[in-house]
């Protein structure tokens, strides 16, 4: 390697070299590539187990090249507190859509929090259910179309869309909480810290940490690529604001 | 070691841990809570995990991914809390991973009743969750043998590789008996668990799932499943006769406490010079099929009476195995109700007093 031909940037050893699945303009491989630079980073590759969700990103396990178990829809969570319990010196963590997560598996998660599951999970949060083919979730926005709300969600019928990381930092359990997005580049190199910070907080033993992703799916929203990120700045993000949530040293009053 | 006065439950408990299994998930359900507070206060001792989850569905997906693991994992409950955890064992079936289940069954359907009942034969025996798979299912009659059976579920968990259920109904599980552990589980040594998850230092990752969207891949993991189950009916068939002899006319077939009151109805009717057997099914799934044809087979059995603390359930495999070789009739009493020896008794009676063979099959409840 001469001076002037310096590597500077190359596929993370924790990714493998293989086609993606996902659609033009989905953010699930920029976050499939965080978590595996910062395991890389953390140099956990050979003691991390990953527990794979229901939905687009079940086949995280062919592109993060770690221990995989695949999960039923929603129960991430309680595989992870299985598995981590038995073995608390590997590296576990859940990577879940809005859906698996804010849905069918809210009990699952909110508890593992509470417990103070010394796991990370990576909450990817699109506003709608993908690979279904575009339903309403419980994170879809006021007026927002999908197939199961072809007028737009009416929250007089299903209530408003849910806030995660909000709900989950009122636990007293202490825990790390933050919430990103992942379509800029600005916003990546944001995540990129958070999921790092989630992962560390894991490997020194602290506490239960989640980091919400907001992403993209231009498919089932009827945009182009570009037309996501610009929805996801003008919609999604003033109402799921970006931010750090809860952290572990915080101080609780009583 | 000497014999001690145990409750059922406790002793279920304490045999998992004499067993090797240190790793507990649980819900709080009536008539099996027991074992949870016996292992609340024993697991700490043994070094294990115990953990009480949020509800049977993450318990049974807790049991999951401990699974993973390949360390020996169980959770106990009763009949619609095992309802709750049919999601998890199905997933463990299809990725083959060994867990223990163990059911103490209360009436049902619904939320029912809280006292002992056989009614969930066919949710353990035929699957229970969706796909095509099978739990290997045990049923004991006494204390000791719950002891026992508990001890050799681990051992056939890890063997196949699949889901173990022993069930007994309330009464297995809170009745006191005096019981006996061995000083040392002696078991037949099984092959390294190379296929659990540890971390993929020198090998590639290992991918522990249920999912083949080819279905060619789905039907072959069918394949594979329904080549260890053939295998359990080769080698796991487990039973127990009583007083079957050349004297019988009628054989009973019951298991759990409804074999053991029926042994004592043939204990009873013995002292009255009346002769009838028992066929007792030790392994419900793989239920003693073949085990059952040959004793109904004998030139002298008349007719079979199985009976059950359901509306009859075993019923079916007892007819698929005799196929019409002989008549069988049913008496079961159910809703936590458990049928005295002198129901029993007069049930053998009146099928002594009628002609058998021309007697349709009638049901009683």
């Amino acid at each position: 390697m001469t001076r002037n031909n310096r590597t500077i940037f190359e596929r993370p050893e924790a990714l493998y070299d293989v086609v993606t699945h996902y659609c033009p303009g989905c953010t699930h491989g920029v976050i499939h590539r965080l978590v595996a630079e910062a395991i890389d980073e953390l140099g956990v590759r050979e003691k991390t187990l990953g527990v794979a969700p229901v939905g687009c990103a079940v086949f995280v396990y062919n592109y993060i090249k770690t221990d995989f178990l695949e999960a039923p829809h929603g129960r991430a969570p309680a595989l992870a507190t299985g598995f981590k319990r038995l073995r608390p010196d590997m590296i576990v963590f859940t990577y879940q859509g809005d859906g698996d997560l804010a849905s069918i598996g809210t009990a699952e998660i909110i508890h593992a929090a509470n417990r103070g599951e010394k796991f990370t999970t990576i909450f990817v949060n699109n506003s709608i259910y993908g690979m279904t083919g575009g339903q309403m979730a419980p994170t879809t926005l006021p007026g927002q179309v999908a197939t199961t709300c072809p007028m737009g969600r009416d929250v007089s019928l299903v209530g408003y869309p849910i806030r995660m990381a909000e709900m989950l930092a009122t636990l007293k359990t202490p825990a790390y909480i933050e919430r990103v997005a992942s379509h800029t580049p600005r916003h990546i190199v944001h995540a990129k810290r958070a999921i790092k910070k989630a992962f560390t907080y894991q490997l020194e033993g602290k506490c239960f940490s989640l980091v919400e992703v907001l992403s993209t799916c231009p498919t089932n929203w009827g945009l182009t690529p570009a037309e996501a990120t610009k929805w996801t700045e003008e919609n999604a993000i003033p109402y799921f604001p970006l931010g750090l949530y809860k952290q572990p040293d915080e101080m609780e009053s009583d | 070691m000497a014999r001690i006065l145990m409750k059922g439950n406790e002793a279920i408990a304490e045999a998992a841990l004499r067993a090797g299994a240190k790793h507990y998930f649980c819900y709080p359900i009536t008539p099996q809570s027991e074992v949870a507070e016996y292992l609340a206060r024993r697991i700490p001792e043994v070094g294990g995990v115990f953990l009480q989850g949020e509800s049977e569905v993450a318990v049974g997906n807790m049991l999951f991914g401990a699974a993973a693991t390949g360390k020996r994992v169980f959770t106990t409950s009763s009949s619609p809390g095992i309802s709750l955890m049919q999601e998890a064992i199905s997933y463990m079936a299809g990725a083959h991973l060994p867990a223990v289940i163990i059911n103490i069954m209360r009436g049902g359907p619904g939320l029912g009743g809280i006292l002992p009942a056989q009614s969930d034969y066919f949710q353990a025996t035929k699957g229970g969750g969706h796909g095509d798979y099978r739990v290997l299912v045990l049923a004991p009659s006494t204390i000791q043998e719950a002891v026992d059976l508990t001890m050799l579920s681990f051992h056939l968990a890890d063997k196949y590789r699949n889901p173990v259920s022993l069930i007994g109904d309330g009464m297995i599980g809170q009745m006191m008996e005096p019981v006996e552990f061995p000083e040392k589980y002696e078991e037949p040594e099984l092959p390294p668990k190379d296929w659990a998850a540890t971390g993929c230092k020198d090998r590639m990752p290992y991918i522990i799932k249920s999912l083949f969207l080819d279905p060619v891949a789905l039907e072959k993991n069918s394949h594979l499943l329904q080549e260890k189950y053939e295998r359990m009916k080769e080698e796991e068939v487990r039973f127990e006769l009583y007083n079957v002899s050349s004297k019988i006319k009628i054989l009973l077939i019951a298991y759990g406490t409804m074999a053991r009151i029926c042994q004592t109805v043939i204990d009873e009717l013995k002292d009255d010079g009346v002769q009838v057997g028992l066929f007792r099914p030790i392994s419900l799934f793989p239920f003693p099929e073949k085990q059952i044809l040959k004793e109904v087979s004998r030139k002298n059995v008349e007719a079979v009476l199985t009976i059950e603390m359901s509306m009859g359930q075993m019923l079916e495999d007892v007819e698929r195995a005799i196929f019409g070789a002989k008549p069988v009739h049913f008496y079961g009493r159910t809703g936590g109700v458990v049928p005295s020896p002198d129901e029993v008794k007069k049930q053998i009676h009146k099928l002594l007093s009628t002609d058998q063979g021309s007697r349709p099959r009638k049901r009683k409840a």
